[in-house]
């Protein structure tokens, strides 16, 4: 039975429209009986209120009947909220109190009140104690005193940090293979065209490296197993390789087109060195003798130089073209002054006779065409910066290691040399100071030929491990660059105005 | 020294405190930079080392003030020890180191030495003088040259002695509090805190 009259309340609650039989009296229906009940009393609804009102009133008068008289007693239509019992009490109290004195009990209160807000206020209370202290103050620190904690907090930067901000990366950005290298010293294997291409002569082949493109392409190949190249040479423009030969021959290849132009020969003895000055070819040969070669004419060989006496393993001509640097195996770098053709004199206008090796290494600074710098062999050592303008050599510097090539990076106005035997690495030198910026380690053998990339952030070193190595050591910062760029534009707008 | 191994009085407490404050308040100025760090000189004391000032002038001034507080402190009639650091400029200040000091005032009238160690009151000690130090690495720097200040809260009807004169309670507006650890020697009791200007940036 139990279980049906579970199911039939079930039932009902799940049948809502059923009227439900158990539940407490709607709202109404109890509403009706009250007002049967308010009638009987014969009152109308709003009186009843009224009733309920006098009723909050009176407390005050009578607050014992009061707790007994709850409004919903009284019944009537309005929502009376419950009243609290205690909130009576304290009204009764607070309305009988009201006219009483207030002084006598409020005083303790007060000095209560100040207590707590001196304490607040002062942090100790006034009554309780006193602060005293020692007349007069305790000696100050003495003048010019400034807290040394400050260096544990602040940190600024020293400007001379400042400078040294760039980083340097201490391994190459790449290495190449390079087989079949010659490991003498005397050759200059390696030139960076101002078209980026990367040229390589590796014993009797000649490889170019497209640095944009990453190709590689087999410009040329000696004959003869026996011959190898001894030197190589970018025109400014890049477009003709000049290609010096073991056979005594200097060779002009078109890159473009992969066509040897011409071969000249002029030499004895193998041609080591190759600098070009416009259409003037200048090659320097074992037997010490430079040649001036004018490569648009069929006699190609104009002037002879005989200031060395032995092999010409260093051969630059200056950036802006009026001299020739000649270093050579006999110690000697001379300078050359740009002849014109048809003129008699042949002779150096420097010699200098300083270095104690071989001069291999030579370098004209980019951004002050007076100024050469030329590195020794092992028995030297040493770089030197000379003025061509004076004569005089402005600086020396001994780096404990077989020079072997030098460049100017003018990025960051720095001068690079690759060392030979101590050290096999490549040391960047600020310029004019000489001070040391970083050391590039990682040939594992004599490096032999140092190369600046066209746009002056990369060097390209090659040594006899048989590894062409590039340094991305003079990357300009973008932000700067951006500047630079920005101001070469503005400069360039305010010409067009001005010729407006 | 048996006694003070097995107990304490009342004026070994005073000297025990008033030890506590001399050391404290030269860690507290060279900690905070408020003299330079070669006018003090090293001491081991409490089994470390501390920094306490060579001055001559700063030396005799602190030794003072201590020597006085010992007077108080065992008269128990000190209720606090506050050492106020200004700027010299603008006179603002800038930190306020405060050590509450209770005391047990039974012990004015008992002599009974208190079960307590020196060792292990020594050991309270070093760690609050330990918290002082490590308070540099929280505590704003006081860039601008300091003053400081030692405030005395005393019992209101102390005879202000001669040299002495009473002052405000120089409390630092809108400060940041920080309590350090208190020690206690069973018959005064130290609390120490570390109020400090609230810097802008906070």
């Amino acid at each position: 039975m139990a279980q049906f009259g579970f199911e039939n309340d079930i039932h009902s609650i799940l049948k809502l429209d059923m009227p439900i039989t158990n539940a407490p009296m709607a709202r109404w229906q109890r509403k009706a009986s009250s007002s049967n009940t308010s009638a009987l009393t014969g009152l109308s609804p709003g009186k009843s209120t009224n009733v309920s009102l006098n009723a909050s009133k009176t407390p005050s008068k009578t607050p014992g009947k009061n707790k007994k008289q709850t409004p919903s007693k009284v019944g009537g239509d309005r929502f009376i909220p419950i009243r609290n019992s205690k909130q009576m009490d304290v009204a009764s109290f607070l309305l009988t109190k009201e006219n009483e004195p207030m002084d006598a009990n409020n005083t303790p209160m007060t000095s209560e009140n100040q207590k707590a807000w001196s304490m607040s206020l002062n942090g100790y209370n006034i009554e309780d104690a006193k602060i005293l202290h020692l007349r007069g103050k305790p000696l100050n620190a003495p003048e010019g005193y400034q807290n040394n904690l400050k260096v544990l907090y602040s940190q600024v930067k020293t400007p001379a940090s400042l400078k040294k901000t760039r980083y340097i990366s201490s391994t190459p950005d790449r290495i190449l293979d390079a087989p079949e290298l010659r490991n003498d010293f005397y050759l200059n294997l390696l030139d960076w065209s101002s078209q980026n291409v990367l040229a390589v002569a590796l014993h009797n082949n000649v490889y170019l490296w497209n640095a944009t493109r990453g190709d590689i392409t087999l410009l040329m190949k000696m004959e003869r197993d026996e011959d190898y190249i001894c030197s190589l040479s970018w025109t400014k423009e890049g477009s003709y390789l000049a290609v010096g030969t073991s056979d005594c021959k200097v060779q002009c290849w078109d890159v473009e087109t992969q066509k040897c132009l011409r071969t000249m020969a002029s030499h004895s003895t193998r041609v080591s060195s190759l600098s070009w000055n416009d259409h003037v070819l200048s090659s320097g040969s074992r037997s010490g003798h430079i040649h001036h070669s004018d490569v648009r004419v069929a006699d190609h060989h104009i002037v002879t130089l005989t200031g060395h006496s032995q092999e010409v393993c260093g051969l630059k001509w200056s950036p802006d073209g009026r001299y020739l640097a000649s270093g050579g195996n006999d110690n000697l770098v001379c300078v050359w002054p740009r002849v014109q053709e048809g003129s008699a004199s042949n002779d150096s206008q420097f010699v200098w006779s300083e270095h104690q090796g071989a001069v291999k290494a030579l370098a004209w600074c980019p951004w002050q065409p007076n100024i050469l710098a030329s590195g020794g062999g092992t028995s030297d050592r040493h770089i030197r910066i000379w003025n061509v303008n004076s004569g005089s050599c402005i600086s020396s510097l001994d780096t404990y290691s077989q020079i072997s090539s030098l460049v100017f990076a003018p990025n960051y106005k720095e001068l690079v040399s690759a060392h030979g035997y101590a050290h096999n690495n490549i040391v960047i030198w600020k310029y004019p100071s000489l001070t040391r910026v970083a050391d590039l380690n990682g040939h594992e053998d004599r490096v032999l030929s140092l190369v600046l990339s066209p746009d002056c952030s990369t060097v390209a070193s090659i040594a006899a491990d048989e590894t062409i190595r590039l340094w991305k050591s003079f990357e300009v910062d973008p932000i700067k660059k951006k500047a630079k760029e920005r101001m070469a534009k503005s400069t360039s707008s305010v010409i067009h105005q001005s010729i407006r | 020294m048996t006694s003070t191994l097995k107990g304490i009085t009342l004026k070994g407490s005073a000297e025990l405190v008033a030890e506590f404050f001399s050391f404290g308040i030269n860690s507290i100025l060279y900690q905070r930079g408020i003299y330079p760090p070669e006018t003090f000189a090293r001491v081991t004391h409490y089994d470390m080392n501390l920094q306490v000032t060579a001055d001559p002038k700063l030396k005799n001034y602190l030794t003072n003030v201590v020597s006085q507080l010992k007077e108080w402190l065992f008269e128990c009639t000190v209720q606090k020890l506050v050492l106020v650091i200004t700027c010299l400029e603008t006179n603002e200040v800038l930190e306020r180191w405060q050590f509450d000091i209770e005391c047990d005032k039974s012990a004015k009238e008992s002599s009974v030495p208190r079960e307590k160690s020196l060792k292990t009151i020594q050991d309270e000690i070093r760690s609050v003088i330990r918290q002082i130090t490590a308070t540099v690495t929280f505590l704003p720097l006081l860039e601008t040259p300091c003053a400081f200040d030692l405030l005395v809260y005393t019992d209101k009807d102390l005879v202000v002695p001669e040299k002495w004169e009473e002052s405000g309670p120089q409390i630092i507006s809108q400060s940041e509090e920080v309590r350090l650890r208190s020690f206690t020697t069973s018959i005064h009791k130290v609390n120490s805190m570390v109020a400090y200007k609230r810097t802008d940036s906070a």
